[in-house]
This record gives C-alpha cells, structure tokens and sequence, in this order.
C-alpha cells in the first residue's frame, strides 16, 4: 500500500474544477464558435450550470452524450453524430472539442475520429473547423483546460509568413471587463492586436432580440490564424510553461517570441506590462493610463493606514494568487496564505522572483489543497480577510473573516463578469475594494458608530 | 423574428408536440437518452442520484472519482437542514490519472474511514462516477468492508454518468435508500401515519408542508429526503401511507415499498392552491376512518387561502392575458404550475419537462389549451425559438434557462433546485404569484428589442 504524505486522503471542498470546464471557456472566446464534449452529457450541463451562474449568459456546451455502448464500444460514432447535429442547428464556423474522463480513459484517438469525419463529410460542402484539445479531467485542473484549447487553437489554424505589424496577446483566465480593458489600452497604443481568447462579449454581452445560437463577439479564426506571423506574444501567467502554452508553441513553430509575464496587477507588474508595449511600439504610454497610474499612487497614499500590516489569504488559480500576492505585498498587507487547488509546482518559486523576501515576510505557499485545507490554516495564521472566489464563502462565514471576491467563479454576488483586476484600473478596484472591506469591518465593530472614518 | 428558420434536429420531431384543434396526436417520444451533439439541458446518471440523497444531512457523501462531479455539486441545493449539515460539504476520491490506471478501491476505502473518523456520520454514500464504470472498481466491497468496521450503513450508489439518464440515477439513490428501510425500529408509530417523498426541503418547503399534515393529527416518519435522517429512513417501513411528490425521482420507492412493505403510496404536489388542497385532502380521505382529519384538513385549506386571497386577486388582476412557458425536470411539476397560473390569470404556451414519460405527455395534452406546444429533452435552440413565436411574458425553469429568458427580455422564475424562497404550500404560491409578478411587471423589460427597445 502507498504510504499517504498527508493525513488527508479525500478531498474535501475543492478549490479547483476539472480540465473540461476550462476548455469550454476558452472556446468560447473563438467566434462563431460551439464548445463540444466528448463524454456524459452530465459534464456538458454541470459546466454549463457552473459558468451560467458567474457570467449570467447563455452558453451552450454540446456534448456527445455517451452510453453504455459508446463507453464499450468507443464514442466515434456518437461523436461523429454530435459533430453533425451541432453542425446543422448551430451552423458553426468553429467547433471546440475537448475530451473528459470518460473519452480519455477508454483511450479515444479523437484526432482520428475527426480525420474519417472530414474524409465522410467534406465532400458535402464545407466543414466548420474543428479545435481539439485533450482536457483529461483526471489531470490539472481547469486551468490546464483553459490553456490547452488556447493553444490547440492556435495550432489548428496558425500561419507562418512574413512578419506584420501585430502582436498575439494571450492573457489566461480573466474577466470580461479586463479584457476589454486589455483591448482598450492596446488600442490606445496604435498597435495592432490578436488577443485570444476573447470572451468579453459573448460572455457579458447585450440583450437579444432575436435568438443567436451562438452569441456575437470572439476573436476569429481567420485572426488566429494570423498569430503565426505577429511580431511577439505577449502571455500572462506565471506558473504556464512554454510547452504547455499558445506562445510557447507560436515561438517554438513559427519563431514568434514569447514574452511571458505574471498577470499584471499592482503599480509594478502593471508598469512591466507598459513598459513591453513601449518597447514593443515605441512610443510613450498614453498619458489616459499615466492619469490612472498617478491617481492609483495617490489612492496607495490615502489608503495605506487602513491596510498596512494585515493578513491575507489569497486562494485560486495560481497565476492569479500570485499576482494578488504580489501587489497586496507592494501595498503592504501580508498574504500570509497563497493556496490554489492546482499543482504546477512552480508557484512558490515564481512567487519567490516577484517577492524574493517572502520567506522573512512569512509568507506560506500551499499547492494542491482544498477549503478544508485553508480552513485548518487560518486558525494559526489568524488573518484579517481573504481573497479569493466565492467558494470561500463557507469558511469567510464560519471563521467570522471578511471576503474581498475576485476571480471566478463569483456565484453569490452580483456582476462578476464585470470586476476588474488587472493594470492600473484594475488595481485600483481591487484597492478600493480591499480598503473599503477593512473600513466596513471596523465600522461595523464599533459601537460609537463613527460616520466618517 | 428570426425564428422560421430554426429547425428541429432531425431525430426531435417526435419530442415535440404542438396542441392544433383539439387533436391529440401521436405520443411524445420520450424515455429515450437525450441526442449526441444537442444541448440538451438534463444531466446525467449521477446528477439524478445526487439530487435524491443530497439532502439527507447526517451523512457523508463521497463522489468517487476525479473532481469535477464533487466540486459542481458542493453545496448547489437550497435543500436545508433542520440540524446536522453533512450534506454541504463536497467529499471526492479526486482520482488522478495514476488512480485510474490502478485502481482507486485503496482510496475509496481510506477516503471512508477518515472522513467517517472525522465527521462521525450516521451513514456514507458513496457515488461512482463515470470512470468507475470503466475501471472496474468494486465499490459494493469496500462499502461493505467500511461498514463492518465503523458500524454505520455504508450504501454503493452505482450512478456512473453514461449508464442511462437522469431517471436511472433516481433509481439508484432508491435503491441505495431501500437499503436502509426496514432497518430501524418502528415502534410509537401511529396508525395515522406517513412518509413524504420526492420533498427535498428547499428553502424549508419539508417543513410547511409536515406542518399542515401535523395539523390534521397526522404523524410524519420520514421525509425523504428533504432535512433527511438516517435514523428516520430506517424506520420510514412503519408508515400506513406514502405521499410521492416529484413522482419522477420516488415513484420507484413508493412501488418497491409498496411491494415490500405494503404500504400504498398516492401521488400529489404542493404546488398551487388546488394542488395544494388536493395533498391534504387526498391523505385526509385515506385516513377516512378517523373523520377529524378531514374536518382539519379543511380548517387548514380554509384559513390559508382566505388569507392569501386579498394578495392574489392584486396579482390575478396585473397578471391576466400574460403568457408563460415552464420547462422544468419533470412532467407532474408542470401540471400543477399550469394550474397555478391559471389562478392567477396566465395562460401556458409551452410546457416540457426533462423526464416526463409517456402518460405525463398525454395528460399534458389534455390539460392544455389550443396552440401550446409540448416538448419533451429539449434545448436552448429550441426553447428560444417557441418563446418568441409564442410571445411568452414568462419563463419557469432553472438556472440554465434563466439566461435564455433575460436575453430575450422575458421574465424568469426559479422553479429548480437553487430557489431560495419556498414555492409549495399555500405560502409557496403566494410567493410564486409574487415572484412571477415581480419579474413580468418589471419596467426593465421597456428596453428590451423585443418590447421595441434599441439593440
């Protein structure tokens, strides 16, 4: 029997969801395109019900509903329907499939499937793309999901050739408003721009006055397809590795340099966000984000009181705890706690090169946990809030301790497609956020019932 | 509107049932697992089993198998509790890839012991997933295994995703609940008796409704499973009588019951003040030898909709000529809601179901009126499309088709399994009445295209 390192077989309260999930996402940030899962139609609605209830949108995940003989006999029939099905009621430009536990584990040769599927089918007329990423839900988490269709996005269509003026931008999971924001400032800069995925209006999009089997808005395929020859990627997150990102495969294929960066939140990974765009375009930063630059230093100055010396947990995907980490430690709060559901094994030493005095400063990194997990540690960490996605509700109740709602998924507060989190506006927010949810806190605990604070 | 061109997928037709004068048709196919490569908007094997037993509280449920089932299903339901909290917790064997190449027996059976250790349970269950079926995993061992060694009822719920719907997960969470009855000890249990199925307690709907059968001097052994206790179960074989409601997930307890312990069951549904009534009514006449209950009953049925009536006629008199389309998991829910709009003055344009079977269509059939169209699985496509073509004011369903209804500028109430205000009982249909008030009056629908609002 293998001996257990922790004491803690099952896991209890995940802070993670599975590698499909994240696919699905992902995929619809292609336009015109239908996410796709090869396996149950129980992982198809969960995933809906899970992404509905944060970006309160309709999103339609079709799936090759597997049965008893499909799970003896092999899905490519099933799958091979679905294709169909989803093609004539959807008519897709694009279908993003993305296998599960089920498809993985009888050892599916999708790539294959979808081979004979083009062979039977394409004479027909012509066939959506299809996108296939492997999303083992026995593996990773969501996260890996996420990255894995991006990247087998960008290998389905992308295209070498002489280099243009324009840049691939692949920011990871972020909401819709930061990318929006995202699009805003490269705009702003003059520079030509592949941002992928982009979900910021199919997923937080306008009323419909007529039925759209797939909403408006994504990057499209043809301006995928263009990342082959753009002249850098720009790519956020941390803990992603070059073998496992679009980036990575664009340099590796194509030469197109990667330039990898943590997500940028705080004035310092914001102004390294910046300053590659000045050198990128050559020009200055427009004096639009240089305003919002010195109000978020005038805001540290304001608020710096209220926050100096308190405690945090951070908890979520990776790349996101440490970005957090790392302007909560610029503000002077301590993430006592940085704790993901995902296991990369690379968080602390990533988090170590932002801040390289962490260890002095007591700062904990924990991979792999669950709430439970988290839960166990705020009794000796005694912080005075934390930071994380909903799911922390449960232990912000039973702890007594303040939760400042970031990330995904937001399932008990309002608006969560729309909060913002990265450059200097997104910093801001989170700022405001986090020392109004100090000053609520003591407010509340007060019994003069102070009226200015 | 874009809606002449949307078509059935080839395979649906026979799902879809659209009421033309007065001619019934053939039957509504249904029954069936849904088509590869539609969206449909039911679940799976687990989902179904997952529904039923989530709320009994003292035990511990363990999803056996990688983490997505666990984590989409933590803490989902407003299936409340009265005392011990169990149920809200989210318990996986998180298989990793290593697991599924050897085996996961080992983690399953240390996975039970800490956590039995830890929580200290009444009972386990523990549900296989998807990969299970495929490993080959003999959950029923170590389930028996733990079960000799900590003493608790240790019950293998085998709701592998792909075997089957949603309707099959049902029958596995009773089988897994047949395991316990007959169990317990069925002592001080009155003749005047009985157990409430396929009531899951949300947002304190088990309570209302025990409360008026209380009222009549009629004893409540179980619920199963809204605010469920193992110990209850156990003994639930010693109740004269089982109400089913949500006949879709309890019906094939009630049968094996029946079969076994010879306890009849009827169905009912505490939705609407005739239904309502109707539940009350129909155990009262059960119990016919003992008249009070009846004369109860009636008090109850009395006093509540005289108190709720002023209410309702404000609703009635705004709601009149409005038009709704419910889709929910299954077909009896339906009945009963199309009757409740009835009572406040709205009319039906569409009604479906997940999991309706070939009956439920046909009585759906007779209930509605001229132009209604039926679907049984259907599809956010699909859904749409009669929304619009039927100009529906209105919405009922669940979390998945609530976007569906606000993209197109139509009201939405939350009929499913995370509503948070109680809709059964005579005050569940004053809240309804309110709630569908509140969302089809709303002034924000003056913006949407549909109403002639910019786009």
């Amino acid at each position: 029997m293998i001996k257990e390192a922790t004491a803690k077989t099952a896991t209890q309260n995940a802070c993670r969801l599975c590698n499909p999930l994240g696919a699905c996402l992902a995929f619809r940030g292609i336009e015109k395109c239908v996410p796709f899962l090869h396996g149950s139609q129980g992982c198809a609605t969960y995933i809906r019900r899970y992404i509905i209830s944060h970006y309160k949108e309709p999103i339609d995940i079709a799936s090759s509903n597997f049965n008893e003989e499909t799970a003896v006999f092999g899905g490519s029939h099933n799958l091979k329907i679905g294709l169909k099905n989803v093609t004539t009621q959807y008519k897709p430009e694009v279908i993003g499939i993305a296998t599960t536990c089920l498809s993985e584990t009888i050892g599916e040769d999708v790539p294959m499937i979808l081979r004979e599927y083009k062979a039977a089918y394409g004479s027909e007329g012509p066939l959506p793309q299809m996108i296939f990423a492997s999303t083992p839900s026995y593996q990773g988490s969501h996260i890996d999901g996420f990255h894995a269709a991006v990247r087998a996005a960008v290998k389905t269509v992308a295209e070498g050739g002489a280099e243009k003026h324009l840049v691939n931008i692949f920011p990871g999971m972020i909401s819709p408003a930061d990318i929006r924001y995202l699009k805003e400032i490269l705009a702003d800069f003059g520079l030509p721009f592949v941002l992928l995925p982009d979900y910021s209006q199919t997923l937080d999009g306008g009323p419909w006055g007529e039925y759209h089997r797939i909403p408006p808005g994504g990057t499209p395929m043809s301006a995928i397809a263009c990342t082959g020859s753009a002249a850098a990627s720009i790519e956020f997150g941390s803990t992603l590795e070059s073998p496992k990102s679009a980036a990575g495969y664009l340099e590796e294929r194509f030469g197109v340099p990667r330039l990898d960066m943590a997500m940028p939140v705080g004035i310092r990974e914001s102004d390294h966000f910046f300053e590659l765009l000045e050198k990128l375009t050559e020009k200055p930063t427009p004096e639009k984000y240089r305003d919002e630059r010195r109000r978020l230093v005038d805001a540290y100055a304001d608020g710096h009181k209220y926050v100096f010396g308190k405690k945090a947990i951070v908890y979520g995907e990776e790349d996101l705890v440490i970005s957090i980490a790392s302007f909560l430690n610029e503000i002077g709060i301590v993430p006592v706690l940085c704790a993901s559901g995902g296991k990369s094994g690379l968080m602390r030493k990533r988090l170590l090169e932002l801040v390289p005095d962490m260890e002095e400063k007591g700062i904990k990194v924990r991979d792999g946990v669950d709430f439970v997990d988290i839960e166990n540690e705020t009794d000796t960490l005694q912080p005075d809030l934390l930071i994380g996605n909903s799911k922390g509700f449960t232990m912000s109740k039973k702890s007594s301790l303040p939760l400042v709602r970031i990330g995904f998924p937001i399932h008990d507060r309002f608006g969560g497609q729309r909060l913002l989190h990265l450059g200097y506006r997104g910093t801001q927010e989170l700022f405001d956020r986090i020392v109004n949810t100090i000053i609520e806190q003591r407010q509340n605990a007060s019994p003069i019932g102070y009226t200015y604070m | 509107m874009d809606t002449q061109n949307i078509s059935l997928l080839e395979g649906r037709e026979k799902q879809v049932y659209e009421k033309k004068n007065g001619q019934k048709g053939a039957d509504i196919a249904c029954d069936t697992t849904s088509l590869s490569g539609s969206v449909s908007q039911r679940a799976c094997v687990f989902c179904g089993s997952r529904v039923v037993l989530y709320p009994v509280a003292d035990a511990i449920h363990i999803v056996h198998g990688p983490i997505g089932c666990a984590a989409y299903t933590w803490d989902i339901r407003g299936a409340v509790s009265s005392g011990p909290e169990l149920h809200r917790l989210s318990f996986s064997t998180d298989l990793g890839e290593m697991d599924v190449i050897y085996g996961g027996e080992k983690k399953l059976y240390r996975s039970l012991i800490e956590l039995i250790d830890q929580y200290q349970p009444n009972a386990a269950f523990v549900y296989s997933t998807c990969i299970i079926g495929l490993i080959g995993d003999d959950i029923d061992a170590v389930c028996r295994k733990v079960e000799k060694e900590k003493g608790i009822p240790v019950m293998p719920v085998h709701s592998e995703g792909f075997k089957g719907t949603k309707k099959d997960g049902y029958k596995a969470a009773c089988t897994a609940l047949m395991q316990l009855i007959g169990t317990g000890s069925t002592e001080e249990i009155s003749k005047y008796s009985i157990n409430i199925l396929g009531e899951f307690n949300l947002a304190g709907e088990a309570w209302i409704i025990r409360e008026y059968y209380e009222k009549m001097g009629i004893q409540v052994v179980a619920t199963m499973t809204g605010d469920g206790r193992i110990d209850a179960i156990r003994r639930s074989h010693g109740a004269s009588l089982n109400v089913v409601q949500c006949s879709g997930s309890m019906t094939f307890l009630a049968k094996e019951m029946e079969e076994k312990y010879g306890i009849p069951f009827i169905r009912v549904s505490y939705f609407g003040f005739e239904d309502m009534s109707k539940s009350l009514y129909d155990v009262a006449q059960y119990f016919g030898d003992k008249p009070e209950i009846m004369e109860k009953a009636k008090v109850i049925v009395h006093d509540e909709i005289r108190h709720y009536y002023p209410d309702m006629q404000k609703f009635k008199k705004a709601l009149t000529g409005k038009k709704a389309a419910i889709y929910v998991g299954g077909a009896f829910k339906t009945f009963s809601l199309i009757k409740a709009l009835r009572t406040i003055g709205m009319s039906v344009v569409l009604a479906g179901s997940q999991t309706g079977n070939k009956d439920d269509y046909n009585r759906l059939k007779e209930m509605c009126e001229e132009g209604t169209v039926i679907v049984d699985d259907s599809n956010p496509v699909e859904l749409s499309k009669f929304i619009l073509e039927k100009e529906a004011d209105l919405l009922i369903g669940g979390v998945k088709e609530r976007p569906i209804a606000f993209k197109l500028g139509v009201g939405f109430c939350d009929h499913n399994h995370e509503r948070k205000i109680p809709l059964a009982g005579f005050v569940g249909m004053y809240n309804f009445a309110k709630e569908v008030y509140e969302s089809v009056m709303s002034p924000v629908w003056q913006f949407a295209p549909r109403k002639g609002g910019q786009q």
